[in-house]
């Protein structure tokens, strides 16, 4: 089997799959923040408002968040290109997760971090800054490790709203070369591979030199 | 803009393809299930070939996206002569996926049993079929039916990614009402409320039977 010449096109696809995923990555992160704290809030209706974008988000799947966004919400007014769309389905989405995550690691610092830290006399903020969040960033790494992998293979997705990411390639080489699909999506499989897998092996190495020296 | 009409006349088709859905759902998991086990079991093994073998499928699958598996089976194995039905080649795919995860979710229960449960069994000269038959599994499932429950829920949420290899299933349906008329507004609304009903109801149900589960 001579590969070589499916490269040049897979190579291009990848490009645009890491770009959706580095785009949608900084949007679900700063989605995760921005709910995850105010599901902690005092006010009931801003925690009734990230209550409602989690489950909505959770509980219907990111395919069909896609497909609305780039083909049902045209006939609203509103048209996004595919990346627009590519990108808020999958930020929404995996921030929708991601909320939880910052949510319960918060919770699991200790309340007698908090109760040091305002005996300390420090400002609400600082005490956030300072005491709360570097050991709840220490509890939501493998966590958001994991969403990290998920979403990178979440955007093939993208393929289906006519993105040219790698999945998207494959599609287009299989009409020209139907009888190498074997190699081609084995190929896909593999560049998919190469590029979620050094991200677990990172995952794994600072969940360890984090929880080094502790309980 | 949104028709009422429109979407009361779309319900019956996508709730027809609904069926397909669960259905995709249900033998997606059952070849879950036994996936995983047989791939918990294969990176026990005292064989190194064998662990090593089932320890780099776990992680391959699980490095790699369910919708390109499921192009690989549907349209790259019958350049090699093995061809699925849609509906085959789809419940394959989501099974053989959520099989890697399910190793990890039994070897966690595996690992929770207590050692005692293992001398205990061979003091009793039980063979390892029945020891592990009779007192491993039903200690080390038990505690991990949650996970699998909310497992399924997930996969529920994917068997849309079917539609790609041109299964009806809801999503599939949707669309085809939707470039039939060129109203995609409301069969793709439909279809996630549906979702969201049907995600959120079998949640809440299996927060109900934790607590149930735990209470005994």
């Amino acid at each position: 089997m001579v590969s070589v010449d499916l490269l040049p096109l897979l190579f291009q696809g990848a490009v645009t799959t890491l770009k959706v995923t580095v785009l949608s990555m900084v949007v679900a992160f700063l989605l995760s923040f921005l709910a995850g704290f105010a599901r902690l809030s005092r006010r009931k209706s801003v925690r009734l408002l990230s209550t409602v974008y989690l489950e909505v988000f959770r509980g219907t799947s990111l395919i069909v968040q896609l497909f609305w966004l780039f083909y049902a919400l045209p006939l609203l007014g509103i048209e996004l290109t595919a990346l627009a769309a590519g990108v808020a389905a999958l930020g929404l989405n995996y921030g929708a997760y991601g909320s939880e995550v910052v949510r319960s690691a918060i919770l699991a610092v200790p309340k007698g971090q908090t109760e040091a830290a305002i005996a300390l006399n420090m400002s609400p903020i600082m005490r956030m800054r300072r005491v709360i969040l570097p050991q709840a960033m220490v509890i939501m790494l493998p966590s958001f490790g994991n969403l990290a992998i998920e979403l990178l293979k979440g955007t093939s997705l993208v393929s289906l709203i006519t993105m040219a990411d790698l999945t998207y390639q494959g599609m287009i080489l299989r009409t020209f070369e139907a009888s190498r699909t074997f190699e081609i999506f084995g190929l896909i499989l593999l560049f998919y591979f190469v590029m979620a897998y050094p991200l677990t092996l990172m995952m794994r190495w600072l969940e360890r030199h984090f929880s080094a020296g502790r309980v | 803009m949104w028709s009422w009409s429109f979407t009361w006349s779309t319900l019956p088709y996508i709730l027809d393809a609904m069926k397909m859905t669960i259905l995709a759902t249900i033998v997606g998991f059952a070849v879950a299930l036994v996936g995983g086990m047989i791939l918990a079991m294969g990176r026990r093994s005292k064989n190194r070939v064998i662990s090593l073998i089932a320890t780099a499928v776990i992680e391959f699958v699980r490095s790699t996206p369910l919708l390109v598996q499921l192009y690989f089976l549907f349209y790259g194995l019958p350049a090699i002569g093995i061809s699925f039905s849609p509906f085959t080649a789809g419940v394959v795919g989501l099974g053989i996926h959520y099989s890697a995860y399910l190793a990890e979710v039994y070897r966690s229960g595996i690992d929770a049993v207590p050692h005692g449960q293992w001398e205990a069994a061979k003091a009793l000269n039980f063979s390892k079929g029945k020891m592990w038959w009779r007192i491993i599994l039903p200690q080390a499932i038990r505690p991990v039916v949650p996970v699998l429950g909310n497992y399924l829920i997930v996969m529920f949420k994917e068997t849309p990614v079917l539609s790609a290899i041109t299964l009806v299933e809801m999503l599939m349906a949707a669309k085809m009402i939707g470039a039939e008329s060129f109203r995609y507004l409301e069969a793709f609304t439909l279809v996630g409320v549906l979702f969201l009903i049907l995600s959120y109801a079998s949640s809440l149900l299996i927060r109900k039977l934790e607590l149930k589960w735990n209470r005994t």
